[in-house]
Formats: C-alpha cells, sequence, structure tokens
C-alpha cells in the first residue's frame, strides 16, 4: 500500500539554529563548499485503505506544520520506495 | 468572594505547582484543572503553565492545543475570560491561534536559565493593570523554545496596536525579535510570556516578588468585571 510523505521544512525567512549549527561543523569534516543546511522533518502516514492526499493535506495543516513558520509538501510514495529510503 | 483561578496540568506540565501556589499567595483561590477535562469547573481565569507538555513532541504545545480542556477554554477566551499562558503556556497560546506568531528554538540553541529584567510595556491587560507602564521587574527565565517570530506585518500590528506586554531588558536570551518577552491579544484578556512570574512570588523562592503583580491584575481586572 502506498503511503504519503509530508515533508516539513522551516520557511525560508525563518532563522534555523539549528542548520547552521550542522553547516557550522562540516568544516571539521573536511567539507567547505558548503552554502547551507536546513533541517525539516518527514513524516509518513499510512491510511487503513487508499492513501487520501485531501486527507493527508488537511492533518498536515492543523497539526504536522505550523503554517505561521513553516512550510509543507505532500507526495505519494510506494511502499518499496519507503523501505529503500530507510536503507 | 474570592476569584477561582484555573491551573491546568497537561502531561508534562512542569510549573503547575508554583502556578496554583502563585494564584494562593495572590488571594484567589487554585483550581486544579486536567488537561483531559472539558470542564473548566466555573473558574474566573486560566493559567496555562510552564513545562513540557506531551514531551514537546512534534512542536512545543501543538499536541496540547488539541486537548479537551483546549477547546473550552478556547471558546472561553474569545469570549473574555482571562487566560494567562506562561513559557509552554505561551507555546500552546499560538498553536491555538489566541496569540499571533510562534515561539521557536532559541537562536544560540542553549537553554537559557537566569533572573532577567523586563519591561512592562502594556499595563492595559487583565494580567498587568497594577504594573505601571515602562516598570521594570526581575523574573526568572528558563526556556530552549523561547525565540518569539512572527511576520514583519504582525509586529508592526502588535506594537501599533499596544499588544507588546513585555520586552526583555538588558539581555535577550532567545534571539526574540524585537526583544518581545509577552504579547497579548486585541481585547487584552489572553496574555503570553516566555519568562515565569510564577517563581518571583516569595522572598525565599524568587528572586523578587515581582511575579505577584500578573496574579493580583487579574483579580483586580475581575473585580472591575460584573459577572
Amino acid at each position: 500500500m502506498p503511503r504519503v510523505v509530508v515533508d516539513v521544512m522551516l520557511k525560508p525567512e525563518i532563522l534555523d539554529p539549528q542548520g547552521q549549527a550542522v553547516a557550522n561543523a562540516l568544516p571539521r569534516l573536511g567539507v567547505s563548499d558548503v552554502a547551507s543546511v536546513r533541517i525539516g522533518r518527514r513524516i509518513e502516514i499510512e491510511f487503513q485503505g487508499e492513501p487520501d492526499l485531501d486527507r493527508a493535506r488537511e492533518i498536515a495543516d492543523k497539526l504536522l506544520a505550523n503554517p505561521v513558520i513553516e512550510d509543507f509538501t505532500v507526495r505519494l510514495v510506494e511502499a518499496d520506495e519507503t523501505a529503500d529510503a530507510r536503507s | 468572594m474570592t476569584a477561582r483561578v484555573g491551573v491546568v496540568t497537561f502531561p508534562g506540565s512542569l510549573d503547575d505547582g508554583d502556578a496554583a501556589r502563585a494564584v494562593r499567595i495572590a488571594g484567589a483561590e487554585p483550581v486544579r484543572l486536567w488537561h483531559g477535562d472539558p470542564d473548566l469547573h466555573g473558574v474566573d481565569a486560566v493559567v496555562l503553565p510552564g513545562g513540557f507538555s506531551y514531551g514537546d513532541y512534534l512542536r512545543c504545545g501543538a499536541i496540547a492545543r488539541f486537548a479537551p480542556v483546549m477547546e473550552t477554554i478556547v471558546d472561553a477566551a474569545q469570549g473574555g475570560l482571562p487566560v494567562l499562558g506562561i513559557c509552554n503556556g505561551f507555546q500552546i497560546l499560538c498553536e491555538a491561534h489566541l496569540l499571533p506568531g510562534a515561539l521557536t528554538r532559541n537562536q544560540h540553541l542553549h537553554f537559557r536559565n537566569r533572573d532577567q529584567v523586563l519591561r512592562i510595556e502594556s499595563a492595559g491587560t487583565a494580567w498587568t493593570n497594577t504594573f505601571q507602564p515602562g516598570q521594570e521587574v526581575l523574573v526568572p527565565v528558563k526556556n530552549g523554545e523561547g525565540c518569539y517570530v512572527a511576520d514583519t506585518a504582525t509586529l508592526d500590528q502588535l506594537e501599533a496596536e499596544g499588544r507588546v506586554v513585555a520586552r526583555y531588558v538588558g539581555g535577550n536570551p532567545n534571539g526574540s525579535l524585537r526583544d518581545i518577552a509577552a504579547i497579548t491579544n486585541s481585547a487584552g484578556n489572553v496574555v503570553g510570556i516566555m519568562p515565569h512570574p510564577e517563581h518571583a512570588v516569595e522572598a525565599l523562592t524568587g528572586p523578587s516578588l515581582d511575579g505577584l503583580g500578573f496574579f493580583t491584575s487579574v483579580l483586580k481586572h475581575l473585580v472591575g468585571t460584573p459577572a
């Protein structure tokens, strides 16, 4: 059964101190060509029946993301693709 | 008649005991409210205390907003019930859209815990009417996600309408825009504050007694409000 994946990211104009901290650590790995790092959240939703993108959008808008500071995208992902993403 | 002030306990609330104690020291009767019970038990005002409701999962206050007690509080607040959200309570009020903006991770990523000077900017709210505008008070601040953000239009509107209730003085502990420590809704009955007035009500445990003014204010407000 496909899953709905919701990606939540801080809006570009909102400072992401966590991302900055990661970016600042990269030179210690010898990585010096990264301009910026932004950190978000990925949420996978499995419906009991057919995946419902509209319903997922409503869930994202009301609970998963705070539209004051965050943007979100909603998409369908096949189950095996989800497994791939984890490996 | 003694005013009855409700203090909500969510799973993960920490400062509900201190908030109830502050209510009692101010001269009111604290009434403990439970997150799962939508009944406000006839209280005259409500305090949403500090802590980490629902473990701060997802975002601070995001899940608490959907607690049964919050549905009743949102309706009652829109009808004029005085509500004070402290720290996590402020985060919950923003998530519940009773106050604009949001509270995000401290800019420097460190948890800040210190005594903090605030300047009271608005003495026109239900929770600050015993202060003088411009008065400085000393209360503890302790937060990891206390950085207040909102878009410029919202910030300008808050300033123009006198809805910035308090600002940090002598150093901004979290990067809050325009040094904002507390704001109110347009009616002045709902106030969110990041620092902790309930920890500054007794000489034994607090840096001052300045926090008591927030709780005596709501009693004064209630006396002036026809039942």
